[in-house]
């Protein structure tokens, strides 16, 4: 089966400006696909391309196995997307933007999808208020429904939980797995907090500068590198200073009165764990420290070394 | 296109803006006729004070026709603000709320999107002249009643009352197409700008400007003079001058759609190559 994007050697430049610099990727069908990148890497660029928003400057676009730039109609209609922050007609209802939305998609029994689509976010009850009256989150959601109007194959979602509390990041992030696991929906989306992708992408693609860093299987990739952890110890001070005495002394990064911090692999966690009980040593607790920086750090890293 | 059109005319008249437009038609029309009402015969009098010696007058010249006359001067200044006001938000509206996002990512094309927005427009400047027609014709009538037009120009026009009604028609369906030139040009900088101020502000400086221009230095700018468009737009009084022929008013129309086709062309050109960053 063609993949359901795939980009090749793309680029985009705004004058001296290299947003997109020689980019390929694949999504396949039923992915849910991370779009990683910090923020001013390329990925709303990439993304506006993929949805014939922005023109790229070389490189092809295939959604489905067409040309994006040849078959617009065809591949659009299969395609639904949400970018950036979900902006609407303010002055009217949620249920009115969804029938001009649908309306321009030529939907048939365009009333029933709408109050479908409503309900699968949860927004029916406040269907017929104007959209000026909903909260961030109510229009992060109606801007999954609109992406939902024309049953496609295929959505994007360009930093859906951007602005949201805790509870509505996790709810677009259950969202998201119930529409890719229940509705067969494949998926890309983007974000610039690797844990968000961790917790729902089977696959990601993580740029930089406009440039691939590394693409594969998320779990593989997050657990090919070392990561940071935090051992929380009853006594640090006295922890500190035995282990400064151990082979595990080079693996330590940093430590404060609470924490010290080990630069370790995953399969390091549970010898390191085994090592300080066996010393007496009471744990509190093991934390996962692992922000996007470094992992981005960490990749180009290994990238030089190699 | 018709599914485009009637959507972009339903956003247009979802907007409380596109209201301001009929409601000042309507002060603007009122304004007009109570005020000539109640200081007609004062105006009347400045206007035929040096002829007065030389002419009988007869009748009533205070009537519908001068009025709707009047009226129809709005049509300089006051009228396009009106129609810029909606079409100069058309394009640059939507950069501006980020809804080009949500629009051109459906299976429409750019250019049926552009058209179908551009007669939207056109269709509100019709009914905003339409209201404008209808209101001076129908309030002049039941304040002032029917009689002949006196048009004092240069010279001194009077047309029957029977030989006017054509006259008004055409002058209406002219001040349409002047209309339709200020659409375009305002639909034209809507398509270069990501937020609508700058188009609205920008087609009346624009007019005005050039007004000023090819009127103070008619001389300068010798027979370029004559393919302004803005020396047009007010070419509806051509129908109410006895001197002139179906050529001028026929040179006026097509000045005006050569720059209509023109602006909407650009519009098109442009706006199919434009990166949608918003």
């Amino acid at each position: 089966m063609d993949p359901y994007i795939e980009i090749l050697n793309l680029s985009k430049h705004f004058g001296q400006i290299r947003a997109v610099d020689d980019l390929s990727m694949k999504v396949l069908p039923g992915d849910i696909y991370g779009f990683l990148g910090p923020n001013g890497s390329g990925k709303s660029t990439t993304i506006r391309m993929m949805l014939s928003l922005i023109r790229p400057t070389s490189g092809q676009i295939l959604l489905f196995g067409h040309d994006l730039a040849r078959d617009r109609y065809k591949t659009l209609s299969r395609l639904g997307a949400l970018i950036e922050k979900p902006d609407f007609y303010n002055y009217l209802s949620a249920r009115k933007n969804l029938e001009i939305l649908g309306r321009l998609s030529n939907i048939s029994n365009l009333k029933h999808r709408v109050d479908e689509v409503l309900e699968l976010v949860g927004l029916l009850p406040r269907a017929g208020s104007t959209v000026r009256t909903y909260s961030l989150g109510m229009k992060q959601r109606l801007g999954i429904a609109q992406s939902l109007l024309h049953h496609p194959d295929l959505i994007i979602l360009d930093e859906p939980t951007n602005g949201l509390d805790p509870q509505g990041q996790k709810e677009i992030r259950d969202l998201v797995t119930s529409l890719n696991q229940d509705n067969n929906i494949t998926i890309l989306i983007s974000s610039h907090i690797l844990f968000e992708i961790e917790q729902i992408a089977n696959r990601m693609i993580i740029i930089d500068k406009g440039k691939a860093l590394v693409e594969g299987n998320v779990q593989e990739l997050v657990n090919s590198q070392d990561r940071q952890v935090a051992f929380v110890l009853a006594d640090t001070a006295a922890g500190l200073s035995f282990l400064n005495e151990t082979v595990w002394a080079a693996k330590i990064i940093k430590s404060n009165q609470e924490r010290i911090y080990f630069k370790i692999n995953k399969d390091e966690i549970p010898d390191l764990n085994a090592f300080l009980v066996g010393h007496k040593m009471q744990i509190f607790a093991v934390e996962p420290v692992r922000s996007l920086e470094e992992f981005f750090l960490q990749i180009t890293e290994d990238e030089k070394v190699s | 296109m018709r599914k485009l059109v009637s959507i972009e005319l339903f956003k247009i008249f979802s907007k409380p803006r596109t209201y301001i437009g009929f409601g000042a038609v309507i002060i603007i029309v009122l304004a007009i006729e109570f005020g000539i009402l109640l200081e007609g015969d004062t105006m009347v009098g400045i206007i035929i004070q040096n002829i007065k010696d030389r002419f009988i007058f007869e009748g009533n010249i205070i009537n519908l026709y001068l009025v709707s006359y009047i009226i129809l001067n709005t049509l300089w200044i006051h009228v396009p603000i009106l129609v810029a006001l909606v079409t100069g938000d058309m394009l640059a509206g939507e950069a501006n709320s980020g809804t080009f996002r949500l629009i051109l990512t459906r299976p429409i094309s750019r250019v049926q999107l552009v058209l179908a927005k551009f007669i939207a427009g056109w269709i509100y400047a019709v009914l905003l002249v339409a209201v404008m027609a209808i209101l001076s014709i129908g309030i002049g009538l039941i304040l002032f009643g029917p009689g002949d037009l006196l048009v004092v120009t240069n010279k001194v026009n009077i047309f029957s009352s029977n030989d006017l009604l054509w006259r008004f028609a055409g002058a209406y369906a002219y001040g349409v197409l002047s209309m339709t030139t200020v659409a375009a040009l305002s639909f034209l900088l809507s398509s270069f700008a990501d937020n609508s101020i700058g188009p609205i502000i920008g087609t009346v400086a624009m007019i005005i400007g050039i007004t000023i221009i090819s009127t103070v230095g008619a001389i300068l700018l010798g027979p370029v003079n004559q393919y302004i468009f803005t020396s047009y737009l007010p070419s509806w009084q051509l129908f109410f001058q006895t001197d002139s022929g179906l050529s001028s008013i026929g040179h006026a129309i097509l000045i005006q759609l050569i720059y209509i086709v023109g602006f909407l062309s650009v519009t098109i050109w442009y706006f199919r190559k434009k990166d949608i960053l918003s």
